[in-house]
């Protein structure tokens, strides 16, 4: 199958999910990602490195799960920035490559000597794409953040949540997943702009404010109605106010720690619901209208929830979907990953080769294109495992010149 | 250098994009009309759905005051048509004629049904590129399904790793729509790269996109966890879920507003900045352990892996946590997110999405913006852009559009004169 993006070379210096997402995308549909990585202090500007899960007992940088599912089918290289060889092989690098990526903390490129301004001058229509956690203005530029504090700050985290208690927030690094899309969109969309125009340019993402693009009804209700999601009983995230439903939320199934999820989107959807159902306050004329389910949200979740939790999640879904109704079960990730035909016929969970961790699985991508879909095929690359051959190919160096870099400590 | 939004043209000047108008694709749509193409949401003559979606303007429901509407719509032109009707059909087909993209995402086999599946569309213009966004996908064993952004997130993974460490409450679903819009986030990225090679290539193509095959890889460790060691992570209070307990994170603060805190200071300017923050308000004296602050700011810094091993370390990591619980019950959230922040301490102030808009940063940075709407007679502030473009900008080019509200231009441009555009309203082909 042809490959989309097979003529773009990345020069990527991006680190953990955030950054390494974008470039995942990128390399799954052909293009050749050239991860630069710092052979002094182990490529650990990227900390997932040696990071658990670990497939057996071995340890180190080249054994994390993390770095492995993030950085498939790319080619890693190490080059020492701190040496002028290094900086003189990095800008033959940028020369040659369309677009350089960084998720460093403010202002990082340029103390090396490679700010925006001298990848302009190494190549006039480079694409630099930047993602930091506050941007590179305003006062907070220089405050350190993470997946969870983006989150915290951006307002997704304060979104998710039951009422009476504290913020539940994500499990994860939504923002890792969702600035990793964003900046996979902001290099795509440069380079569609530079097959337009010749021009290259700066995309500069602050991923807090990328996080804040995704609580819009939320925001508009403010700015327009003056209504705040800070209030009392709010917010309730199981629950679904824009539109508004009832019942709708997670029930408990039958068993330890098994849940369910039901929507009733409507009035149809009601009765419906209660022709599976069966009990008497499904049929109740008292609970016929939406607006009268919606002020009566407590009572009948707790209805419900006392008729769910003696059915098994699967069978609650199947029963109420074979209705018409939403419901889904929620999966375990053993349920969805090694149990669910919707994720294995898509072979979502692709099998790669890693040079030292053998075969591994790992997160596909949830999409498929007629003409030129993705392929991953190859682990994350052990730090330095392609320097020799990418600098032979790329720079035309010599055996006896890579091993007087390697001398030196260059590479 | 910093980069405004408003220089050049737009990296999607020129290019068409024929959303057939859904509560799964609104916002992939939005992100490319944000970027400069020229977005034609198509609707049945009684609206979309989401029009009589909560909030409305002032609370009175309306087809034209769904803030909904307002935010997933931003930079599209609207118009109606009928695709029950043959007419409403064949002009559905011209206008996919004059596109590039063309998003829909309609359940699986209604496209087919009407005829307008991309076989149908790629005959009429094979450098079409079309985007389909369904639940499970166009190849689906359970083609009826029905679906909602809670039942996405849910049976997809996400809300399996969101919650309490108190498990005898439900996981969390979190709020805003974050199923659609991570399909809708795969359909752009997809959308994109297939410009590409059509730009390379001349050939269009089908993008077919299951919502929860996208959920399924936006959960982190929980998926990889399973693929590399088959573990089970579990979900706990504002915090990673994972295969081992941690510590809590989130504090509550003297206002009520919690912050999340991360690491305690490691090295001794942060056990320095700790110490001297508690001194400024006053708290040493309630604090005893707080020479152990001194302690760490005078070593170098700490190794977190002798906690529990060395005595020394371990005090004085101990000494940083209460230090910090200390302050937040005195200060406000905000003051403590400075404040620790100032010391080098990465530490986050959990904001509602309302009070994020409002922060100096953001203003300073400009991230919300103005936008006029002439039938209100002001402009209304949206959430602002994604990311900075140089030469390209994001832009919100104008506010959603009114039920019909370029039904005629756009038929115009189809060369449909007053008479014809007359004609299709009598027969109710649009609005």
């Amino acid at each position: 199958m042809a490959r989309a993006l097979g003529h773009f070379r990345i020069c990527d210096f991006t680190g953990q999910l955030a950054g390494a997402g974008a470039t995942k995308w990128l390399s799954a549909f052909g293009a050749e990602v050239i991860r630069i990585e710092d052979p002094v202090r182990q490529g650990m500007w990227d900390v997932l490195r040696p990071m658990p899960p670990f497939v057996d007992e071995r340890r180190g940088v080249d054994f994390g799960g993390g770095f492995n599912n993030h950085n498939t089918d790319k080619r890693g290289i190490t080059l020492n920035l701190r040496t002028e060889r290094g900086k003189e092989l990095l800008a033959e690098i940028v020369k040659r490559s369309d677009v350089v990526s960084e998720n460093f903390a403010y202002g990082v490129l340029d103390r090396w000597g490679f700010g925006y301004e001298r990848l302009k001058q190494l190549r006039p229509d480079i694409i630099y794409v930047s993602n930091c956690g506050f941007g590179h203005t305003g006062p907070y530029k220089m405050y350190k953040t993470w997946g969870p504090i983006v989150q915290a700050l951006s307002g997704i985290t304060f979104t998710s949540g039951l009422p009476e208690h504290e913020p539940a927030g994500w499990g994860y690094s939504y923002m890792d997943h969702t600035g990793g899309y964003y900046m996979a969109i902001a290099i795509l969309l440069a380079l569609v702009h530079r097959n337009r125009t010749g021009e290259g340019q700066w995309v500069d993402m602050a991923c807090t404010e990328s996080g804040a693009t995704l609580n819009g009804p939320a925001q508009l209700d403010y700015s327009v109605n003056g209504r705040t999601l800070r209030r009392e009983g709010s917010p309730n995230s199981n629950r679904n106010e824009w539109p508004a439903m009832a019942p709708h939320g997670i029930y408990p199934a039958r068993g330890d720690d098994e849940w369910v999820a039901i929507s009733v989107r409507d009035d149809a959807d009601w009765r419906r619901f209660g022709g599976v159902v069966k009990e008497d306050w499904t049929n109740a004329q008292r609970f016929a209208e939406r607006a009268a389910r919606l002020t009566a949200q407590d009572e009948i979740d707790a209805l419900l929830g006392a008729w769910s939790c003696e059915r098994g999640k699967f069978e609650v879904e199947r029963d109420l979907q074979a209705a018409g109704v939403p419901a889904a079960a929620v999966q375990k990730p053993q349920e969805r990953i090694d149990r669910d035909p919707e994720t294995a016929r898509r072979g979502l969970w692709p099998t790669v080769h890693h040079s030292k961790m053998g075969d591994v699985r790992v997160d596909g991508m949830p999409v498929h294109l007629s003409k030129t879909s993705w392929a991953i095929d190859t682990g994350g690359p052990c730090l330095g495992e392609h320097t020799d051959s990418v600098l032979a190919e790329l720079l035309d160096l010599s055996q006896p010149e890579l091993d007087e870099l390697r001398a030196e400590g260059v590479i | 250098m910093s980069i405004s939004n408003d220089a050049g043209p737009s990296a999607l000047a020129g290019i068409r994009v024929i959303e057939l108008s859904h509560e799964r694709s609104c916002f992939a749509a939005k992100l490319l009309a944000d970027m400069g193409a020229d977005v034609i949401t198509v609707e049945p003559p009684a609206g979309s759905p989401t029009r009589h979606y909560e909030p409305f303007v002032g609370d009175v429901p309306d087809s034209d005051r769904s803030l909904y509407w307002w935010h997933y719509n931003t930079s599209k032109r609207g118009m109606t048509l009928d695709l029950e009707s043959e007419r409403g059909r064949e002009l559905f087909l011209e206008l996919a004629a004059s596109a590039d993209f063309l998003i829909e995402a309609e359940d699986p086999g209604r496209m087919e049904a009407l005829g307008l599946d991309y076989p149908d569309l790629a005959r009429q213009k094979p450098d079409l590129i079309v985007a389909s966004i369904t639940p499970f996908g166009r190849d689906t064993e359970k083609p009826d399904a029905q679906s909602t952004d809670l039942t996405v997130l849910a049976g997809g993974g996400p809300v399996w790793s969101c919650g309490y460490d108190d498990h005898s409450l439900p996981p969390v679903r979190g709020g805003g729509n974050q199923g659609y819009q991570t399909a809708c986030h795969y359909a752009v990225m997809s959308l994109l790269t297939a410009l590409l090679y059509r730009d390379l290539s001349g050939e269009g193509q089908h993008i077919d996109v299951s919502m929860h095959a996208a959920a399924n890889v936006t959960t982190e460790m929980a998926s990889y966890c399973w693929l590399v060691k088959e573990s089970t992570v579990q979900r706990q209070t504002g915090r990673h879920a994972m295969d081992t307990a941690t510590m809590p994170v989130q504090r509550r603060c003297a206002d009520g507003r919690y912050v999340t805190t991360g690491m305690p200071p490691r090295t001794p300017k942060e056990n320095t900045g700790l110490h001297r923050w508690l001194v400024d308000l006053g708290l040493e004296d309630q604090l005893p352990e707080a020479i152990f602050l001194q302690r760490g700011a005078e070593k170098a810094a700490i190794d977190f892996s002798l906690i529990g091993e060395d005595d020394e370390t371990t005090a004085i990591v101990a000494a940083g946590r209460e230090a910090l619980a200390l302050i937040a019950d005195h200060v406000s959230a905000y003051e403590f997110f400075i404040g620790a922040q100032e010391i080098g301490l990465a530490i986050g102030i959990i904001y509602a999405p309302e009070e994020m808009i409002d922060d100096p940063h953001f203003r300073q940075r400009g991230f919300a913006c103005e936008i006029e709407h002439p039938e209100l007679g002001r402009t209304v502030t949206y959430p602002g852009a994604p990311y900075r473009f140089e030469k390209s900008p994001w832009r919100i080019s104008r506010r959603a559009p009114r039920l019909g509200e370029h039904d005629g231009e756009i038929l115009a441009e189809l060369g449909i004169d007053a008479e014809g555009l007359a004609a299709l309203r009598r027969d109710g082909v649009i609005v």
